[in-house]
């Protein structure tokens, strides 16, 4: 079963990788300069006594391999650690911002991938008309600004017409449900926008070049031999084929949209997952920001897993 | 002809045997790439010359706290009663260092990640793509963000840490094509006629990828700027040099908006989009230009065109 094969292969990859970035994390906050006991043993008089204390307190009087293996063992219970700002466990943190991030950061993304797909496919189809010119300057001009300024302008564009931060308006006090909803769509409408459009500028480039290449292949030229209208070649031969590259590449694309979420939820106060970084980096709150990246990074490895499964069953042949 | 229509027309000679002259070659046939090149080599020249060009002082008040675009100060001023020609100039000079030194780091390790694994093939090349593959997948800017704010904010950490997470895509375009040049005639001539590794790669097969490696210099140094903005907007930018990114973010912080103040906080990211724009045009009319798939349409009717069966052959690219 070669299918069986190439499954398990993928979900192998990603395990792995999900350890490597665990392995990363680690080394990389242990190796940040001071460890918790050198700052908080910083009070006048602190005896060597404190210190000892304090380090087997924190565990740091173990090796670091045991430290390590803590450290695992730690997480396979989805213990993150505690906030250094609010004093709540990581993971409550991380879960309500996650909850507040989603929403946003899919009406972005749906939003990108069917205009993107759409223009993408109308400009390779026209090539070399003005139509083309028009979608491919757009695309790479909203693909060119950088995705915190590109916010910026939207709040000077919408403000007064649009809630430009926050997630709800705070003085409606338990609001009735539909003008709780009316309010959320509200807040979320310039946070997502922004996101799409970023993200619709490089989807647009990812579905035109992709198309552009299946155009070339000697079936469409049969197809056309054969006499089919062009709007079927374009649907039934060149966009299913041009599926297995957009997807790849919008599977790669992800790790930019959680970077892209970071400097979004930045510039609207927008409560998720992004902001959480910002705050964390603000304020130093490393076991946020470790909290934080570890599950930005699951995230992309799992979204690239799924996207890669998609991909076998998109063309079944695929076994590499 | 529009900017937009680069990717359009790949010159007809672009991408066949000789590599030599490729980037002018291809310039010359696409005026859009020509436009974004000649930018960046006049920004290039300003950033350069900015101690000597900028009309004002930077660390001085020149007029009043955002004060509005005149003639003295023709974007007007910032939060600090700075000049904003003279914030831009010197930004300018930042973002540049940051991107051109940060590609720099990640040419040479992609470079060589691509070069060794597509050329020595086997067991380092399994190894160095796994590696490459873990990168590629764990997000940059989120471990951009650690590692910036462990480290500290400076300079010379930013440079390092985008330099090191941007080498991927570079490795893997590299170690593609330095595998098809491995198995070309001449170079198994060569190597019949004794001629060592390093020869090999440095006579053989490095001038067949030199246009590849330009075109990805090129697109990183973009994604570079870019990532430059982003970390200075979150606050970890190198508090004593001014750079596009720290000029967005002082503004955004000082409520630039609420002020009214949209010269402070326009043209920077207008200056951040056109070098990015720039970058991309060329880097992408240089890599639509090495790829003769895309020369062939058999949809579009003026475009209409049979796949060149030269380069078709062994040699092909």
């Amino acid at each position: 079963m070669r299918g069986t094969d190439y499954v398990l292969k993928r979900v192998g990859f990603a395990i792995v990788t999900v350890f490597v970035a665990v392995t990363i994390n680690f080394v990389l906050f242990r190796l940040a300069p001071g460890t918790a006991v050198s700052n908080l043993s910083r009070v006048p008089h602190a005896t060597q006594q404190l210190r000892h204390a304090l380090e087997v307190q924190f565990g740091l009087d173990k090796s670091k391999w045991q430290q390590y293996v803590i450290y695992l063992k730690q997480l396979a219970h989805g213990n993150l650690g505690i906030s250094y700002e609010n004093e709540q466990p990581v993971s409550t943190n991380l879960r309500i911002a996650l909850i507040n991030t989603l929403p946003m950061v899919t009406l972005g993304t749906v939003f990108a991938i069917v205009f993107g797909t759409f223009t993408g496919v109308i400009a390779a189809w026209r090539r070399g008309t003005k139509t083309e010119g028009l979608t491919v300057s757009s695309a790479l001009g909203f693909y060119a600004m950088p995705t915190q300024w590109l916010g910026l302008m939207l709040i000077i564009i919408f403000a007064g017409v649009l809630p430009t931060g926050g997630m709800t308006n705070e003085f409606l006090l338990n609001p009735p449900f539909w003008t709780h909803v009316k309010d959320l769509a509200s807040h979320i409408l310039l946070p997502a926008l922004t996101l799409g459009l970023v993200l619709y500028g490089e989807y647009t480039l990812i579905v035109r070049s992709a198309m552009l290449e299946t155009l070339g292949e000697d079936y469409i030229l049969t197809a056309r031999a054969k006499g089919l209208k062009p709007r079927t070649i374009v649907r039934k031969h060149a966009l299913r084929n041009a599926m297995l590259p957009i997807t790849t590449l919008i599977a790669l694309s992800l790790g930019y949209i959680v970077a892209g979420a970071i400097l979004i939820e930045t510039v609207f106060s927008w409560p998720g997952i992004g902001r959480a970084v910002y705050e964390a980096v603000l304020q130093r709150d490393y076991p946020m920001l470790e909290g934080a990246f570890l599950v930005l990074t699951f995230s992309v490895i799992f979204f690239n897993l799924v996207a890669d499964l998609l991909y076998f069953k998109l063309d079944p042949r695929i076994t590499e | 002809m529009s900017e937009a229509s680069l990717f359009v027309e790949a010159p007809p000679e672009a991408g066949t045997k000789s590599s030599r002259g490729f980037l002018l070659r291809t310039l010359r046939h696409q005026p859009a790439a020509m436009a974004g090149a000649l930018f960046l080599v006049s920004m290039t020249v300003t950033a350069i010359l900015a101690p000597w060009i900028a009309p004002y002082p930077l660390h001085e008040q020149v007029g009043p706290v955002f004060g509005p675009p005149s003639w003295q100060h023709l974007l007007g001023l910032d939060d600090g009663g700075i000049d904003m020609v003279t914030l831009l100039i010197w930004g300018l000079r930042t973002s540049l260092v940051v991107g051109f030194a940060a590609t720099f780091v990640s040419m040479v390790i992609g470079g060589t990640v691509g070069v060794v694994a597509g050329y020595f093939g086997g067991g380092i090349d399994t190894v160095l793509m796994r590696i490459t593959d873990y990168f590629l997948v764990i997000p940059d800017v989120p471990l951009m963000i650690v590692v910036a704010a462990i480290w500290g904010p400076s300079l010379f950490h930013i440079i390092i840490v985008i330099g090191i997470l941007l080498w991927t895509s570079t490795a893997r375009v590299l170690r593609a094509q330095v595998k098809s040049v491995r198995e070309r005639v001449y170079v198994k001539r060569a190597r019949a006629l004794g001629a060592g590794h390093t020869r090999i790669v440095v006579r053989h097969v490095l001038p067949q990828v030199a246009p590849l490696l330009i075109a990805s210099t090129v697109l990183t140094i973009a994604v570079a700027i870019f990532d430059e903005t982003a970390l200075s907007f979150l606050g970890l930018g190198d508090p004593s040099n001014i750079s596009l990114g720290r000029i967005i973010e002082n503004a955004f912080e000082r409520a630039a908006i609420s002020t009214g103040a949209w010269w402070a906080i326009v043209p920077p990211g207008v200056l951040v989009a056109m070098l990015i724009l720039a970058c991309s045009l060329v880097g992408g009319s240089l890599e639509d230009a090495l790829n003769p798939r895309l020369r062939v349409a058999h949809l579009s009717a003026r475009t209409f065109r049979l796949r060149p069966l030269v380069g078709r052959g062994e040699d092909a690219l």
